[in-house]
């Protein structure tokens, strides 16, 4: 019983993370401008660090959760630089 | 005692992430996190970070209760903005605050407060009046806002660092 | 799927219920990323995502792996403290990057400016070099 609602409950907030991973992917190809890209794949991390939390539960492996902080760690370095780069057009300086 | 420990707060917070990344309370873990921090607070000292400290722990936790509130609240209210299907009454805008406090990591913390609630973003920092830079998802009323930074955190900020 | 049917019912309600509410809160964020006009109302958006919605997430697989393992599972705190700190760094740089592009190409829709004050120019090292 438990397990059902679980399973299913897990499901749906993964077709909701998928959903909006979906809209930052589409910010990400669509613009206007280049800090639009870039705000959609900061999105896209943080969407992509809970799905790989909900995969953990899903699984009952402790795995998943070095992955999501990887993710979000690097996340934070990619788009660091990324706006660096918008601000001067240039990383190294 | 100095020389060897000069942040120890600092190195209090690495050795607890190193503990919970490790999932262990052994000795083991617990020596080698105290080598690890030390090494790292040593380097960090070495950037010559700006000066200034913590001086009313209780007060911090009183203001980390406080903006947790607020970012529930803020969620909630950034919810209903995107969820409103009207789009025509609401007006979004920069707004420039004026700020009595100097202290680095006063103003640091209060960056990431700001930009941490919805609804707020900190954009720029002039240090040569002083005076921050705002973005606002939601400016009803100007003087609405600049209480709430200036009456709600600032003031409690110079209380914790200054 | 054994090991979920091991979760007993007063924790499993809680776990799904964060679940549900923080991806929701994620999804919000992400619609909110694709209805707003500009470039500076759209940063607010993610912000929804970063701070609760990933809140309930390591909330649900913290409560999820503390009753599995039947032992304190705590290290999610680091990927919120990790949230929590590198957000709003990452979005200041990137509202400022947004802010310099538009004013290097003139808009007015942005604050000018504040006037530089151009510094003294720096001493020159005395002994001329060899």
């Amino acid at each position: 019983m438990t397990a059902t609602l679980l399973l299913w409950s897990i499901f749906l907030a993964q077709i909701l993370l998928v959903a909006a991973m979906a809209c930052a992917t589409y910010r990400v190809l669509r613009g206007p401008r280049a800090q639009d890209r870039v705000l959609g794949l900061d999105t896209l991390y943080v969407n992509a660090t809970m799905l790989l939390l909900t995969f953990g539960i899903r699984t009952g492996s402790t795995l998943y959760f070095e992955a999501a902080l990887i993710i979000a760690l690097l996340g934070f370095v990619a788009t660091a630089a990324l706006a660096k780069f918008l601000m001067r057009g240039e990383v190294i300086e | 005692m100095k020389r060897w420990l000069p942040s120890p707060l600092l190195t209090a917070a690495l050795v607890a992430m190193w503990l919970l990344l490790t999932e262990s309370v052994a000795l083991g873990s617990i020596l080698m996190g105290a080598i690890l921090a030390t090494v790292t607070v040593w380097g960090f000292k070495a950037l010559d970070p700006p000066g200034g400290r913590l001086k009313r722990p209780r007060a911090a936790f009183a203001l980390a209760a406080l903006v947790f509130a607020d970012i529930a609240r803020s969620n909630l209210a950034v919810v209903k903005i995107i969820l409103n299907p009207r789009k025509t009454e609401r007006v979004s805008g920069f707004l420039h605050i004026p700020l009595d406090m100097r202290a680095p990591y006063g103003l640091a913390t209060l960056a990431c407060i700001i930009t941490g609630t919805p609804g707020t973003i900190w954009v720029e920092y002039n240090s040569a009046n002083n005076t921050i830079l705002l973005h606002i998802l939601d400016l009803v009323d100007e003087s609405t806002w600049i209480d709430t930074i200036k009456g709600r955190y600032e003031k409690r900020l110079m209380e914790i660092f200054e | 799927m054994t090991h979920l049917a091991d979760l007993p019912v007063w924790a499993a309600i809680p776990v799904a219920l964060f679940l549900l509410l923080g991806s929701a809160l994620a999804l919000i964020g992400s619609i909110g990323f694709v209805r707003l006009r500009s470039f500076y109302e759209r940063v607010h958006a993610p912000t929804l995502g970063t701070s609760m919605g990933i809140g309930f997430v390591l909330l649900a697989s913290m409560l999820c792996f503390t009753v599995l393992q039947s032992r304190l599972v705590l290290h999610e705190i680091l990927i919120a403290v990790s949230m929590l700190v590198t957000t709003p760094i990452t979005l200041m740089l990137l509202a400022r990057a947004a802010l310099y592009r538009d004013r290097s190409e003139g808009s007015d829709d942005v604050p000018a400016a504040p006037p530089v004050h151009t510094a003294a120019p720096p001493a020159q090292d005395s002994a001329p070099p060899v």
